[in-house]
């Protein structure tokens, strides 16, 4: 918060040094190939580059590029709930980069959406046409997510501002020193939507598939869907600030935040441990836990053993305290958060009889296109904004 | 009292998240309403015992709603798998040992539809009059979330188009409107060329149209006067999945035929329940935004004088 920020030593630096490197045109080269299948969509319709059928009217462009996509943007939603609603200042440092992540992710998935709707060019009527809203909790999806994505904008904005502030243009420094009071007052303001907003389209993400009903496997179809979306975003968002913490310090030298990262993973640690526990408990409440002996209850196992594995990971301090094994065990945070989602919107639905769905390989393209066009943003934002906490260690030789 | 100001944290924590769940769980547990049929409300029963599979009804639906022929590679064979993006309705046939049934697939037309329940901008809707569920193209971003959210697997969607449509059946409304007649025997019915084109070719009158309550007479009626022919002695649609105008009669199980079970609820209710208690008016979320700013404020404020010296 403001306190924070105006302390003299800026704890947020840009890592600098030249963005064109190899890796930046690989990844642009893939996000290259990605626009290709895009543009290849928009001209020949769905079915030319993606194996979506009326069985699976929703592929891996919903179900990873939005559905995991925002949960892994949900970095800047798990650390603003620690820091400003749990008062865990300590957690500051690692604020804006998560910001900056989340950005990407929602800000992509804003992107995947309308590549994946059929009729595209009539998206600009959902935020406009208030007056035919329904109570679709896509609705909510949708504006919520709309929403956030200003949120972000505006609470990542003081890395513009700070920069600007070494404007050699005056005018320009002014108001870029204006720009940044205004944001830091309002901050409260703004921070309390960027809690609120992904704990509305978090939960909406789950009631999505609770209209799918019937068509539902048992396991995956409770009421308290909504409820394990918000613990499941959490369990993702926390896996990823800590995956991207510690490869940020690695690859950029900066000061590694491992104690404080050993904590996070503590908290994430109950979260998954949380996770398992009421999912098991609430199918049992169901009469529901005979289903385990099925195909489908071996993914459902499996999805929980993968929580597990995770929390079990973090279960000694002096693993939390090994940066070596904080990234292992966020990993297999990401990929259990990711195979929950996952398993909802595809493997768990019954598409009826004759269907199959497996990506084709341009669809892949795209998704993979998205995830090198986030990974080419972030080189780029945090080599030119101050972002990432502490300093360079070549920075740093005064 | 570093212990002390986390076990306050805490707690604050712990209030702020069982106030939520307050406001998450209470509106579940709200009644949940039913939803009824319009009294004028439109449908069609399809009687497994009478139909011979002659698939004149699939032929006349491409027809009457201008679908191309579904046709292989040499541009010949016109005999679709299911319902597609070029078939509204479809005859298939189940078959196993020596029972054997005709089925007629096509839009339920439910009295709780869950297609315009997901439906964002209502493009799908139920006429308030005839209880069709309508389709709008102006108002559908093509999201397919209707196709997600049908029991019943009806809504297609034109994958291989550039500017795609959604495809189902609409009950002929292009051609019904404003044609009912009542006959001399009270039941209504339509001049040729007037009614769903599927009900009017069937050379057996086992699909037959009309009002949805005389339609269910008419069925309650066949089973009083044969009882024990007829699938548990009731009509599939009457209150299955909240009911739909579409009913079946069936000799052999409902399942079999890819009918579902459902229960008497409309599909929509548990999510709908839980959208709607949530964010009618919008008070929870107001609500839950006050809470969230206070506690951030005050948060804001316990931190600051002891920042006060660092700060000028």
């Amino acid at each position: 918060m403001s306190a924070h920020a105006s302390v003299h030593e800026p704890i947020h630096t840009p890592v600098g040094g030249q963005v064109f490197t190899r890796q930046f045109r690989w990844l642009l080269a893939v996000a290259g190939v990605g626009i290709a299948v895009l543009i290849w969509r928009l001209l020949f319709g769905l079915g030319s580059v993606t194996n979506l059928n009326n069985g699976y009217p929703w592929g891996i462009w919903i179900a990873f590029d939005v559905v995991v996509g925002t949960a892994l943007g949900c970095g800047g939603y798990a650390v603003a709930l620690l820091v400003y609603l749990l008062n865990k200042g300590e957690y500051h440092p690692l604020v804006r980069p998560a910001v900056l992540t989340s950005l990407l992710g929602y800000g992509l998935a804003i992107i995947a959406v309308a590549v994946d709707l059929g009729r595209y060019w009539d998206l600009w009527k959902v935020p406009i046409f208030f007056w035919q809203w329904s109570h679709s909790p896509q609705l909510e999806v949708a504006i919520c997510v709309m929403l956030y994505n200003v949120v972000l904008l505006v609470e990542l904005s003081p890395a513009l501002w700070e920069k600007l502030q070494g404007s050699p243009n005056p005018r320009r420094a002014a108001f870029a020193t204006k720009a940044l009071r205004f944001v830091n007052k309002g901050g409260v303001w703004i921070i309390a939507l960027g809690v609120l907003l992904p704990t509305m389209h978090q939960s909406s993400l789950g009631t999505m598939m609770l209209l799918a009903g019937p068509r539902l496997h048992p396991l995956w179809f409770t009421p308290w869907l909504p409820f394990l979306f918000i613990i499941s975003c959490l369990i993702l968002g926390y896996g990823i600030v800590v995956c991207e913490a510690s490869f940020a310090a690695r690859a950029f030298g900066r000061p590694r935040e491992t104690a404080m990262l050993g904590r996070l993973a503590n908290v994430a640690k109950w979260c998954a441990l949380f996770f398992v526990a009421f999912r098991i408990g609430e199918t049992a409440w169901a009469g529901e836990l005979g289903l385990i002996a099925s195909p489908l209850g071996f993914v459902f196992l499996a999805e929980l053993a993968m929580h597990l594995a995770a929390a079990v990971m973090l279960m000694s301090p002096a693993r939390r305290a090994d940066p070596v094994w904080q990234v292992r065990a966020g990993i297999v945070l990401i990929l259990a958060g990711v195979g929950f989602r996952l398993n909802t919107y595809l493997v768990a639905f019954n598409p009826g009889v004759n269907y199959r769905y497996f990506p084709a390989v341009p669809e892949l393209l795209l998704s993979v296109g998205f995830v090198a066009a986030e990974l080419a943003i972030y080189l780029w934002a945090v080599k030119t904004f101050p972002i990432l906490g502490g300093r360079t260690a070549a920075a740093t030789s005064r | 009292m570093a212990t002390t100001t986390d076990r306050r944290t805490l707690l604050k924590g712990l209030a702020v998240a069982s106030t939520a769940a307050v406001a998450c769980s209470s509106p579940a547990a709200a009644a949940r309403e039913k939803i009824e049929a319009p009294p004028e409300a439109l449908g069609m029963l399809y009687d497994t015992t009478v139909c011979i599979g002659c698939k004149a009804c699939v032929v006349a639906c491409r027809e009457a709603n201008h679908l191309e022929p579904d046709t292989g590679a040499e541009g010949l064979w016109q005999k679709p798998e299911d319902l597609n993006a070029q078939t509204k309705n479809i005859i298939k046939l189940y078959h196993e040992g020596n029972r054997l049934s005709f089925m007629k697939a096509q839009c339920m037309q439910c009295v709780d539809p869950s297609c315009a329940a997901a439906c964002m901008l209502k493009a799908f809707h139920k006429n308030e009059v005839t209880g069709v569920v309508e389709w709008d193209a102006s108002l559908c971003v093509g999201c397919r979330y209707c196709q997600m959210a049908c029991p019943f697997n009806i809504p297609k969607f034109e994958f291989n188009k550039a500017l795609p449509k959604m495809v189902k059946c609409e009950l002929c409304r292009h051609r019904v409107e404003g044609a009912a007649l009542t006959d001399q025997d009270g039941f209504t019915r339509y001049p040729k060329g007037h009614g769903p084109a599927c009900c009017e070719v069937c050379p057996r009158q086992a699909v037959i149209y009309g009002k949805r309550e005389e339609l269910l007479a008419e069925a309650k009626r066949r089973i009083a006067a044969e009882p024990g022919k007829y699938f548990e002695d009731r009509v599939y649609g009457e209150f299955d999945g909240g009911g739909t105008q579409v009913l079946y009669l069936s000799h052999v199980p409902f399942e079999k035929l890819g009918l579902p079970k459902l229960g008497t609820e409309g599909v929509p209710r548990t999510a709908y329940s839980i959208q709607e208690g949530l964010y009618k008016g919008f008070i929870a979320p107001v609500a839950a935004y006050a809470v969230l700013a206070g506690v951030m404020l005050r948060n804001r404020r316990a931190n600051e004088p002891a920042n006060g010296e660092t700060k000028k």
